[in-house]
């Protein structure tokens, strides 16, 4: 066999003239052949060690010339860099040297891309599990706070077009939507931070809530007593909850949205650092390989043949656990995300809408806004450009939901049924309109409020259904993003583990010829 | 003609300013006897601008106008035939239903019903127009929307708690008065307010947006932040309540009713600072109507089931005393 080496070697005269400085070298390599697999990769970085005791030393005289100490350390650097590229040169001119090189790159290529395939894998499934986790649920509480608020509005208008005492249901709404909203609302402020857009939303909200039902009590004590002022602390409450509460949990809900997008950001993006270097590793066990070949003749090196395997199977895992996991999170991005908060904005416009045209009938025109130089009563304005907002099956936010369904009945079916129930309130809502134009507004009242035949029966419809199709978005969601991060489970400690082993195949492979120059 | 109403409240420094506005007052006064509504339009002084040399001397109460409208007649005119022949057989009414005991809804009262005051005098008039006390749509309006709402044709008139003055008559015709009321001020009974004077001076004033009351607070503010305005004058008593502001000024009638929601606040002053009179406001040179609706308010002022009776059922209680309606006085 070695006669085999050295005729290859001859064939590489540069080489061969160097074969003197070979005994120093070989001298060394008794002392590591012991424990051939640790101490192969640590020899190129052991001699840039010792030089630089020697160095300064040599050339302290120059490093006083220069009587800066300062200057010291950076000339005792460089010339123990400068003596550490001498020695590595020195060694390559010898083909144990060479191969003590190659062994710590090999390993080094391989510990490396081992170390970022983990470090990049368990970043992104740390994103992958916060988007299931953290992002998403928070997102949802968000809708939720912002729904809850919007319900309540309604739920408290409602309540006081049916008089003096309001009905048990709607009261007992109202405060289901109140608890929920402050309970939300707690959870929000401890994932909120302190200093990011959220938590100032939280905190307002936080401050304005109690604000908020405190005006409503009083609008309802003062309704008791048959006062209008009741109306009035009514229209005031509905003002804050319009101008000052619903923007800050739309806020929120937009800052918990991005926090959700910026988590699949961090998931999604393939590792294309690890991708590269595991090309490079796999790139240099085959060139060994390869060299090996062509001055050994044999074919197979164990050693580097398995860690050719390990970094084949991490390569491998890495690609395609990427892939499944980008696919699956891709899915849960386009089937539920997407899908909720189109259905999210949806519920809250047909909340809002469903405020909006009780207040139509509690303010009774008290008060206006300019529409094309035309004053119109501020919430029928606000009606119609809500209800214009939800659309139908083909246009607007349901249409939107409908498209994003993309013919899943378990999707489709709650928001079609959804948007059957807004054609026949908006139907419904014209006859109530009429009723009042013309001076019935008790008739307006019963096709509002109304226990039968009422554009509440209809809201409550749009309202369940669109319930129903956000309960199951959320289970796509979930099964998707669960599967997602399901890929890359166990991919960064695998990546570590083969990792080690690949490069301990790569020491043990070059160890092995290493071994023949003894 | 004018007929003597015991106006001895002082107008104040109201009047300092106000020469324009005196002197189209008493042009207005000289034209009695041009045919009304002859260009349809326009203000009172660009109708009589040939006859400026003629005008009587200013007279300070001019301001007024409450005595601008026209004599009542119950002939039915080419508005009132429009209103009859309509798809929707009802008077369209702009009124409040904010202000309690003039136009306001009971929540304990089935089927949301307004009633008040106003309210009553606005069935009056459907009744006599269409034999019907409830051919009426009621609009709620808020303050700032009653000259618009008029003007743009959304009702056929206002019977919401409106002052005639002449700053208005420019816009819209008024029929005659049919409430003798003023402003004052509004302040919880532990205030140190004392009334309009210096003790409002660096204290938070709330009006109702294009009321005669943010009118007055801008010529005269006393030192006071005046810069709430609400929607409706009881908006302002819910900022009181909450602290937002120290007082509100409004019209004596109105403030009794938001001193009647709360025990807690009163109304400053002995008697208010203003006097004026509440009319019903129509659209500009709908003359039939304006004729129409004052012989309603006429017959309204005499009959005993009228004026009187609704006084007694809606207002006596919140103001206190005893009132009888203030005399018409028409243009000629």
């Amino acid at each position: 066999m070695t006669k085999g080496e050295v005729e290859v070697e001859v064939s590489h005269p540069p080489n061969g003239s160097a074969v003197p400085p070979d005994p120093p070298a070989r001298a060394g390599t008794p002392g590591q052949a012991g424990v051939p697999g640790p101490s192969a990769p640590t020899p190129p970085a052991a001699p840039p060690q010792p030089p630089p005791g020697v160095p300064p030393a040599r050339r302290s005289p120059t490093a006083q010339a220069a009587a800066q100490p300062a200057a010291q350390p950076a000339a005792k650097r460089r010339t123990a860099w400068a003596e550490g590229t001498d020695r590595l040169r020195a060694a390559a001119t010898t083909e144990p040297g060479r191969l003590r090189i190659i062994g710590a790159v090999l390993a080094a290529l391989v510990i490396g891309f081992g170390a970022v395939t983990t470090w990049q894998m368990t970043d992104r499934s740390a994103a992958a599990h916060d988007v299931l986790y953290r992002s998403q649920p928070l997102s949802d509480d968000a809708a939720a706070i912002y729904r809850s608020l919007a319900d309540a509005n309604t739920a408290a208008s409602s309540g006081f077009l049916a008089g003096g005492q309001e009905p048990a249901a709607v009261r007992d709404r109202y405060e289901r939507d109140i608890e929920r909203a402050s309970e939300k609302l707690a959870k929000a402020a401890s994932n909120a931070g302190s200093t990011s857009s959220s938590a100032a939303a939280v905190g307002k909200l936080n401050e304005l809530l109690p604000e908020y039902t405190g005006l409503i009590e009083r609008a309802r004590a003062n309704n008791r007593q048959g006062l209008p002022l009741g109306g009035a602390y009514l229209r005031y409450a509905n003002d804050k909850m319009q101008t000052q509460m619903l923007p800050a949990a739309e806020k929120l809900y937009k800052a918990e949205n991005a926090r959700l997008s910026s988590d699949y950001a961090k998931a999604e993006p393939y590792p294309w650092f690890a991708i590269a270097l595991g090309v490079a590793a796999l790139a240099a066990l085959a060139w060994t390989q390869r060299r090996n070949y062509r001055r050994t003749n044999r074919v197979f090196n164990p050693g580097l043949l398995a860690a050719t395997a390990a970094g084949t199977v991490v390569l491998l895992w890495l690609v395609i656990g990427h892939t499944f996991a980008r696919s699956g999170l891709n899915e849960s991005y386009d089937d539920g995300v997407r899908s909720l908060n189109v259905l999210n904005d949806a519920r809250i416009g047909s909340l809002k809408a469903r405020g909006n045209e009780n207040l139509t009938l509690v303010s009774r025109g008290a008060e206006t806004t300019e529409v094309k130089g035309e004053s119109k009563d501020k919430f029928d304005v606000s009606y119609r450009a809500l209800m214009k907002r939800l659309g139908d099956k083909d246009s607007g936010l349901l249409g939107e939901a409908v498209a994003l369904a993309d013919g899943d009945p378990g999707g489709e079916n709650p928001v079609l049924d959804a948007a059957e129930n807004v054609g026949v309130w908006k139907e419904r809502h014209e006859v109530a309109r009429e009723s009042d134009d013309s001076g019935d507004y008790q008739g307006a009242l019963n096709k509002v409020i109304g226990a039968k035949g009422a554009t509440g029966e209809c809201f409550d419809n749009v309202d369940a259904a669109l319930d129903r199709a956000l309960a199951h978005e959320r289970r796509e969601f979930e099964q998707a993003a669960e599967d997602g991060r399901g890929a890359m489970r166990g991919l960064p400690v695998g990546a570590a583990v083969l990792a080690v082993l690949g490069a301990g195949g790569a020491v043990l492979g070059i160890g092995r010829r290493l071994s023949e120059y003894r | 003609m004018r007929t003597p109403r015991g106006r001895s409240w002082p107008s104040g420094g109201r009047l300092a300013g106000l020469g324009a506005l005196g002197l189209t007052a008493a042009l207005a006064a000289t034209l009695v006897a041009l045919p009304p509504g002859d260009d349809g339009g326009g203000t009172g002084a660009a109708r009589g601008g040939d006859t400026v040399p003629v005008a009587a001397p200013a007279r300070a109460e001019a301001d007024n106008c409450d005595d601008q409208s026209l004599p009542p007649s119950d002939e039915d005119g080419p508005t009132i035939e429009e209103i009859k022949n309509r798809k929707v057989k009802k008077l369209v009414v702009g009124v409040d239903q904010n202000s309690f005991r003039w136009g306001y809804r009971d929540p304990n009262k089935k089927g949301g019903q307004l009633e008040g005051f106003d309210i009553d005098l606005a069935r009056k008039i459907a009744e006599e127009i269409f034999d019907d006390r409830d051919a009426v749509v009621f609009r709620a309006i808020p303050t700032n929307e009653r000259i618009p709402a008029i003007k743009d044709g959304r009702v056929d008139m206002v019977v919401r708690t409106m002052t005639v003055n002449c700053e208005r008559l420019k816009d819209v015709d008024f029929s005659s008065g049919y409430f003798k009321t003023g402003q004052q001020v509004l302040a919880p009974r532990k205030s140190d307010i004392t009334g309009y004077n210096g003790s409002l001076k660096g204290k938070k004033v709330c009006s109702a947006a294009g009321s005669i009351a943010e009118d007055e607070l801008k010529k005269q503010s006393y030192g006071a932040d005046i810069s709430t305005t609400v929607p409706n004058q009881l908006d302002c008593l819910v900022r009181l309540q909450l602290g937002e502001v120290d007082a509100v000024v409004t019209d004596s009638a109105l403030a009794a009713g938001q001193a009647a929601q709360d025990p807690a606040v009163e109304l400053k002053g002995e008697k208010p600072f203003t006097t004026e009179y509440y009319g019903v406001a129509m659209k500009k040179g709908a003359d039939d109507l304006v004729r129409r609706v004052n012989k309603v308010l006429a017959d309204y002022r005499a009959d005993k089931d009228g004026w009187k009776k609704s006084y007694d059922e809606w207002l006596r209680g919140p103001i206190g005393e005893n009132a009888s309606p203030p005399k018409a006085d028409y243009r000629d």
